[in-house]
């Protein structure tokens, strides 16, 4: 490893680190492909990639985790306008989404990608207004036009042969759900392959995150996904403190990880009830469902809102919990949780429910694997990886949750996980609660350094939530990328759909539950 | 079959006596702003300054709710305490205009009921299709929310249903992406009329914290005619089901208290 890449070499024991733009080795495309796939065959993965339009091209760089060992790599290529590269995806299938990101946002052609469809852009969209896309990004010289009409057209895959039919769903589902299309290539009942299709949702979050001010930059980390917003305004606030130089009081990361747990047992238990709401166990779904609600509550009595809006903020947190609050707290998880263990016990008694949970939707290993998956799906699967542990940040250094891992990849056990995580969070949360440490809530911030790159990963319920952000000489914001774990998540929904019955896709689909909007940005 | 039955009995009753009891929220809530323009300091901008949607205007001191996302940062940008926010959870308006809040109360005028006929046709019985639109899923998740046990939807008969053939009216949420538009515009046309349309949360009034996003809208209102904004980052169940109510012309309308 030559000098400068061991200056790249940026995160041991996981802390959020920042890194000076000039020490980033920059690779030639064909040796940036390389080292990407040899790092990850051996056992890295690619968390985030992110890309900066410059005046001769683009400026890439990738963000690897190497989970069992704690550490980070970045690698930098720099591509010409309209240049190529050889695709990662051929060799690496975990790499697929950021590569068909870079061809549509950038026009930067990854040679050997097998499937080079837009990611949020659709041929029927066109037409419509697509101004996003000729807003010249920072530094940049012309706008990329996007992707030609042709390249939009890109067909979902069809199978043929008698018997063989198709279903479309979406954007527009049944429930109160967001917007996605899935496209069923079915034999009977059984699904052959599953295409989905999403963008629907895309706003422009990421383009907002250059152009806006830091309070500003705060509430839309925070809508990136609205069932996680502690996970991403985590993420945020670490990056924009590592720019600072700033580490929040140990106070405020305690209170930080104590809502980002009640989010995770928010969703998690959440989940469980529409789990059972799909099979038609309404009593799972009732009892789930009013649950789900008391740990919202827990959190609105922190931060004032339900979804702990308005807690966090660069440099700490905004709201203590006082002695009498922590009491109330206390005392009122002590009885929802034996309420959560009642019902978890009846639900996972339940014959009627495990043959319905048990066998449906599986995903192998290796298939989790390949894809990189993340969160609570990849576990469930057996890949054995937690942010909190691999790569921890604020209260995580200090407080260990064990891992919940599975190792059947069906619904059932991503469901177990689920359920295993919220009892070993709540034992978290309660610990917390039971010794705060005294000292103020925040501190100031400076200015954010210059010609740097910061990032930031936090284990949110859903999985991995990452931030990268580059600033200019003068400190302001170049760059930002934001990859939900739903953009790693969404291809293993698909592979656990084939072969099942298409009549299980509503259950699957809940057991991963993964965000659009969080994918579109 | 026994311990389903005995652990029915465990869990209880736990529907919430709202509206014939109190909707119970804790101290911390942020519901309706209270403004005191009084207090302002000359030229002080502070809160204007702060608010990340620009929701604020000066001289005098008013509140836009359609673009409020009830963070606390005006509250406490300010030196003098003119602005902090209240417990009321009453928010939902008919028109965009009673979302501006000023520092003289009585002003404001909560959501009237609909009109004699429309109030015929959905007062006993509504029927709603949810499009999200751009939403990030926390207005969805209120939403989704106002089925469970202790919010209890279904009491008051209104219902969301799988198709918008079936439905009297929209509830949007998102600030309307530019690639929804079309499958909004299309769900809004297989609903027949008379029908409805509800804006819920701040994206969908004003584009909230998205905002000036260039691949959406900033909310359904050039687009659809809105007969109710209910304002929220997300709403909260509570001021959903005020606003839903006060609608069908169940709850007293009339001015806040």
């Amino acid at each position: 490893m030559n000098p400068a890449d061991q200056a790249a070499v940026a995160a041991q024991g996981g802390e959020p680190r920042r890194i000076e733009m000039g020490s980033i080795a920059t690779h030639d495309p064909s040796a940036f492909s390389e080292s990407c796939v040899s790092l990850c065959r051996g056992g890295a993965r690619l968390s985030a990639m992110l890309t900066i339009p410059t005046p001769a091209g683009a400026d890439v760089i990738a963000l690897l985790l190497r989970d069992h060992e704690g550490r980070a790599r970045l690698l930098r290529m720099q591509v010409a306008a309209g240049g190529e590269y050889p695709a990662l995806t051929a060799h690496l299938p975990q790499a697929q989404a950021f590569e068909r990101e870079l061809f549509e946002d950038h026009g930067i052609h990854p040679v050997g990608h097998p499937w080079l469809k837009p990611l949020r852009r659709h041929a029927e969209l066109e037409g419509t207004v697509r101004e996003d896309r000729t807003v010249p990004s920072p530094g940049s010289g012309a706008a990329w036009p996007g992707p030609s009409p042709r390249a939009l057209r890109h067909p979902f895959l069809v199978v043929e042969g008698s018997d063989v039919h198709e279903v479309a769903v979406g954007p527009v589902h049944a429930g109160i759900i967001e917007p996605g299309h899935f496209r069923f290539e079915c034999h009977g009942e059984e699904v052959l392959h599953l295409e989905i299709q999403l963008g629907y949702q895309h706003r422009g979050v990421e383009g907002l995150m250059t152009r806006s001010s830091e309070a500003r930059r705060l509430v839309v980390a925070e809508s990136v996904a609205g069932d996680s917003v502690i996970g991403h305004a985590l993420a945020h606030c670490q990056v924009v403190e590592t720019l600072a130089g700033a580490e929040p009081p140990m106070r405020a990361q305690v209170l930080r990880g104590i809502a980002l747990e009640l989010e995770r047992v928010a969703n998690h238990v959440g989940d469980l009830g529409a789990l059972c709401g799909d099979i038609g166990y309404l009593p799972g779904a009732s009892y789930f469902g009013r649950l789900r609600g008391e740990f919202l509550n827990a959190l609105m009595e922190i931060s004032g809102n339900r979804f702990g809006r308005g807690l966090l903020v660069p440099g700490g947190v905004r709201f203590d919990i006082p002695e009498d609050v922590r009491r109330d707290l206390l005392a009122r998880l002590e009885t929802v949780e034996r309420d959560f263990h009642r019902t978890a016990e009846l639900v996972f008694g339940t014959q009627s429910v495990l043959a319905r949970f048990e066998g449906t939707g599986v995903l192998t290993e290796m298939a989790a694997e390949q894809l990189g998956l993340v969160g609570p799906a990849a576990r469930a699967s057996g890949c054995d990886r937690d942010v909190r542990r691999d790569h921890p940040s604020g209260v995580y250094r200090f407080a260990y949750i064990p891992p919940a891992v599975a190792a059947d990849g069906d619904v059932l056990a991503r469901a177990l996980v689920r359920r295993l995580e919220v009892e070993r969070s709540l034992t978290f949360v309660r610990e917390q609660l039971g010794a705060l440490p005294e000292g103020p809530l925040r501190v100031p911030l400076g200015a954010p350094a210059g010609d740097c790159l910061a990032y930031s990963v936090v284990e949110g319920w859903r999985g991995e939530c990452a931030h990268l952000a580059v600033t200019d000489a003068a400190g302001s914001v170049a760059g930002y990328r934001i990859v939900d774990a739903s953009l790693h998540n969404w291809f293993g929904l698909a592979l656990a759909m084939r072969g099942g019955q298409i009549s299980d896709f509503p259950l699957c689909n809940k057991s991963f539950n993964l965000s659009y909007a969080g994918h579109d940005l | 079959m026994f311990k389903t039955l005995k652990e029915r009995l465990q869990q209880g009753h736990r529907t919430s006596s709202w509206p014939r009891g109190p909707a119970e929220l804790p101290g911390r809530f942020r519901g309706l702003p209270v403004l005191d323009a009084s207090r302002c300091r000359t030229g002080c901008r502070a809160c204007a300054d702060a608010c990340p949607t620009g929701a604020i205007q000066l001289a005098p001191l008013r509140l836009d709710l359609g673009r409020c996302l009830f963070c606390p940062v005006c509250q406490e940008s300010c030196p003098e305490e003119a602005i902090r926010f209240g417990g009321d959870h009453r928010l939902a308006t008919r028109r965009r205009e009673d979302l501006e809040t000023r520092s003289d109360a009585g002003e404001l005028r909560l959501a009237r009921a609909l009109d004699g006929k429309m109030r015929r046709l959905f007062g006993r019985s509504l029927k709603l299709r949810q499009v999200s639109a751009g939403g990030c899923n926390g207005c969805e998740a209120e939403l989704v929310a106002l089925g469970n046990v202790v919010f209890d939807l279904g009491r008051f008969g209104i219902q969301f249903v799988a198709s918008p053939r079936h439905a009297d009216g929209l509830v949007i949420t998102g600030p309307v992406t530019l690639n929804m538009r079309r499958a909004l515009l299309e769900t809004y046309d297989a609903v027949p009329s008379p029908r409805i349309v509800i804006a819920v949360g701040a994206c969908a009034i004003s584009g909230g914290p998205v905002a000036g996003a260039t691949a959406s809208s900033d909310g359904v209102g050039p687009l659809l005619p809105v007969d109710l904004f209910v304002p929220g980052c997300p709403p909260h169940p509570f001021t959903l089901l005020d606003g839903l109510l006060r609608l069908l012309g169940r709850l007293e309308s009339g001015h806040r208290s």
